[in-house]
């Protein structure tokens, strides 16, 4: 290993970098871009849920219930009495989530001391949505129920029946169920395989491609000395990105950093590390640009997006992909970076990720290397 | 003309089919990420892993943990001793949820006095811990209605003197009905959509390259020299990934109906139809790209862009309804959202033309418009 003709690699590749100025930009723009996505515009919480109501009884006490509904900030009455049919139409177009159905005789059934039914139509086609809407309409149905008891017990004399178990809920670590407290940290990772994904799948396949690997043979350069050189130009970018990642996420959108960012900066180092080495073996293996590209898109971005835990909950897939995220290195960085930022755990909760990754990276390494004397040799 | 037309088709299917390599990146990696995409998108919450911290252990304490460990959505992994413990499992996501007794729960649930029953969630995931709350919620409310029917019974039964009479108090019982995808499955949303993803990006990015890499190998000259003109070879150049995109489209589907068991309500022909629409989008934005990149990587990150905004601002995991207001309105001018609002239409709800009528009309007029545009641009280029 000689640092000079390391270095001189290295200037070579930062060159390529910084000349291709309009992928230069792009590279960064990508963090900014998907940050400023996540953090203003795309959001899994649910409110404002568009509801139609349809009162068949028109009475008092039908219209208590209606009130409550326009009470809750969950939902928004988008309209009253179109009929039945109406609220059908709307509900194909996508223009309703939920239909409120007050049915003829609601207050005769109460003032009988019976119990009055309400049927809500729900668009399911959204499970998630419509899941939760669900359970909100159903809490605003039940709390209204219990004030009609409370009130009859009243009138009759009998005193409040209290409910017996007072369930307490404390959520812990993202106290305020924001989703972008949990999807930022997670997007960290798909930003840096991006990179690597994007950038350094290309860099050597580019240089088969256009003629330059055979003048770069006949240089005394050596492989470990030509993948480090490469590897660390794309190093500073991604390291670049998620410094904006960072910056952008606790500066502007206020995602808590409760854990070290010591620690946050070693993980992110050790997983770009192993991510850029698996780059650039997939480019030393293929030799062309398409090919390499597409190989780490499916290699490595798609399972970072999708079989990581950064969005879509991994205790939630089959069996058998479960196991297959267990050998995705983005599934421990994505664990690692949840842990840090919101829980603020340290080392003494995450070792097992710190270990996988060092042994991937080494892994990786190795085997780039050795493709590289390969084909060079 | 047609003839130029058709010599062009051949060549581009030839040399696109020749490479053993690249039929593989036509037909796999499209249904690779439709399966991979299929069993991994996923929202439900299911099995909710839950540790059940009982200083009391009395018999009502034993009830509710067997409600809890009765629902299908709870699973019971651990039992801490203390708080520590319990926080312990939360922070290495060994438990999502821990339900906490108080010390007197058994004797205080006999004496009629209220309960406080704590559950500790870890909200890491927003979306999971706000359907595991209303879980939770759920169990407790079902084991709270008991209690209270029998204290109801208990003080309103026997209370005239007339007699034991068993007296109702008026109440209100929701109903819910689910219509388009009764079990709440979230596979059943996301299979549909995922299909209008792949072909976005297969379309898009194998127009953009395959130009580009004409120009880049310098092949571009030599098809110049020739008597073919701009529209031609525009047209000779969109048809072949026109058809593979079909190809593709045929197969995602095929999937997503008998390996994912996608309810299909819809039609057929609306979903070609709309398909067809959206392909003259896709391919003019490839050809654009082309025109505006030098290098195979420039056009790789330039479809990146592309397709990256189309997915996240299409309503594909986040809904529209949620964004800001100023989003809202640049979604319109998004043709996937178009796209994905036909395919779920047509899968889920069974809808047809005189509901999705507007939505194909805004993907043919976007399609003619890209296309038309980077037509244009595509002629003087080529000058």
């Amino acid at each position: 290993m000689n640092f000079r003709r390391l270095g001189a690699i290295f200037r070579k590749e930062a060159l390529h970098i910084l000349r291709d100025v309009r992928s230069l930009i792009a590279a960064l723009l990508v963090p900014v871009s998907m940050l400023l996505l996540f953090g203003y515009a795309l959001t899994l919480d649910v409110d404002r849920i568009p509801t139609a109501v349809h009162d068949l009884d028109e009475t008092p006490e039908s219209r208590a219930l209606i009130e409550r509904f326009r009470g809750s900030r969950y939902f928004t009455i988008a309209r009253q009495d179109g009929g039945y049919s109406a609220m059908e139409v709307e509900i194909d177009h996508g223009r309703l989530l939920l239909g409120i159905i007050i049915p003829r005789g609601y207050a005769r059934t109460l003032a009988r001391s019976e119990e009055a039914q309400v049927q809500l139509l729900l668009d399911g086609s959204d499970s998630n949505t419509a899941s939760i809407a669900a359970g909100y309409a159903e809490a605003v149905v039940i709390a209204h129920a219990a004030d009609l008891r409370d009130q009859a017990l009243r009138a009759r004399g009998m005193g409040e029946l209290k409910m017996p178990l007072d369930p307490r809920i404390r959520v812990l670590y993202n106290n305020e169920l924001k989703s972008k407290n949990f999807i930022i940290p997670g997007l960290i990772a798909v930003i840096l395989m991006i990179i690597s994904a994007l950038l350094t799948s290309l860099t050597v396949a580019r240089e088969w491609e256009s003629g330059t690997m055979e003048q770069l043979l006949s240089t005394p350069v050596r492989p470990a000395e030509l993948l480090l050189g490469k590897l660390l130009a794309y190093f500073v970018l991604g390291m670049t990105d998620m410094a904006v990642a960072l910056v952008l996420g606790v500066g502007v959108f206020g995602v808590p950093l409760n854990g070290s960012l010591w620690l946050l900066t070693a993980f992110c180092a050790l997983f770009l590390f192993g991510a850029l080495c698996w780059g650039i073996f997939l480019s030393t293996v293929t030799r062309s640009q398409l090919l390499a590209f597409q190989a780490s898109m499916v290699s490595s971005f798609l399972p970072a997006f999708l079989l990581s835990g950064f969005m879509y909950a991994i205790e939630n897939m089959p069996f058998i992909v479960q196991q297959v995220t267990r050998i995705v290195p983005a599934r421990y960085f994505v664990t690692a970076l949840q842990g840090i930022f919101l829980k603020g755990v340290g080392l003494d909760v995450l070792w097992g990720e710190a270990v996988f990754l060092l042994l991937y990276a080494g892994l990786v390494f190795t085997l780039a290397v050795r493709k590289m004397r390969q084909k060079m040799a | 003309m047609w003839e130029r037309i058709r010599q062009i088709v051949i060549k581009e299917l030839r040399q696109t089919l020749r490479d053993p390599r690249m039929r593989a990146i036509l037909i796999a990696p499209p249904i690779l990420q439709m399966i991979i995409f299929g069993y991994a998108v996923n929202l439900d919450v299911e099995r909710v892993r839950l540790a059940f911290m009982d200083p009391d252990r009395s018999a009502a304490s034993r009830d509710l943990r067997e409600r809890f460990t009765a629902s299908p959505y709870f699973e019971l992994v651990a039992m801490p001793e203390n708080g520590r413990d319990a926080e312990r499992l939360l922070d290495r996501g060994a438990a999502q949820a821990v339900v906490r007794i108080m010390p007197g729960f058994g004797s205080g649930v006999l004496r009629g006095e209220p309960q406080e029953v704590q559950i500790l969630l870890d909200g890491a995931n927003s979306n999971s811990a706000g359907i595991i709350a209303n879980y939770a919620s759920g169990v407790i409310g079902a084991y709270n209605r008991e209690l209270l029917q029998a204290q109801q019974t208990r003080r309103l039964v026997g209370r005239t003197r007339e007699g034991p009479v068993r007296m109702t108090l008026p109440g209100v019982r929701a109903e819910t009905r689910i219509w388009f995808n009764p079990e709440l499955k979230s596979r059943h949303y996301f299979v549909p959509g995922t299909m209008a993803n792949i072909i976005l990006l297969v379309t898009l990015m194998l127009t953009a390259l395959s130009v580009v890499r004409e120009k880049e190998i310098g092949t571009m000259e030599q098809i110049m020299v020739t008597p073919i003109r701009p529209i031609e070879l525009m047209l000779g150049k969109t048809i072949p990934f026109a058809m593979v995109g079909l190809v593709d489209m045929a197969a995602v589907t095929a999937i997503a109906l008998f390996l994912f068991q996608v309810p299909f309500r819809g039609s057929l022909l609306v979903l070609l139809l709309a398909s067809v629409l959206f392909l003259l989008t896709t391919l003019g934005a490839g050809l654009l790209l082309s025109t505006l990149s030098a290098t195979q990587q420039q056009a790789m990150i330039g479809s990146f862009f592309f397709f990256q905004p189309a997915f996240m601002l299409s309503g594909f995991t986040f809904p529209i309804r949620n964004m800001p207001e100023a989003v809202q309105w640049m979604t319109l001018l998004n043709p996937m959202r178009y796209f994905m609002e036909v395919v779920r239409g047509v899968f889920l709800k069974g809808v047809g033309v005189e509901v999705l009528w507007p939505q194909l009309l805004m993907l043919g007029i976007f399609g003619v418009f890209i296309l038309g545009f980077s037509a244009m641009r595509f002629r003087k280029r080529l000058d």
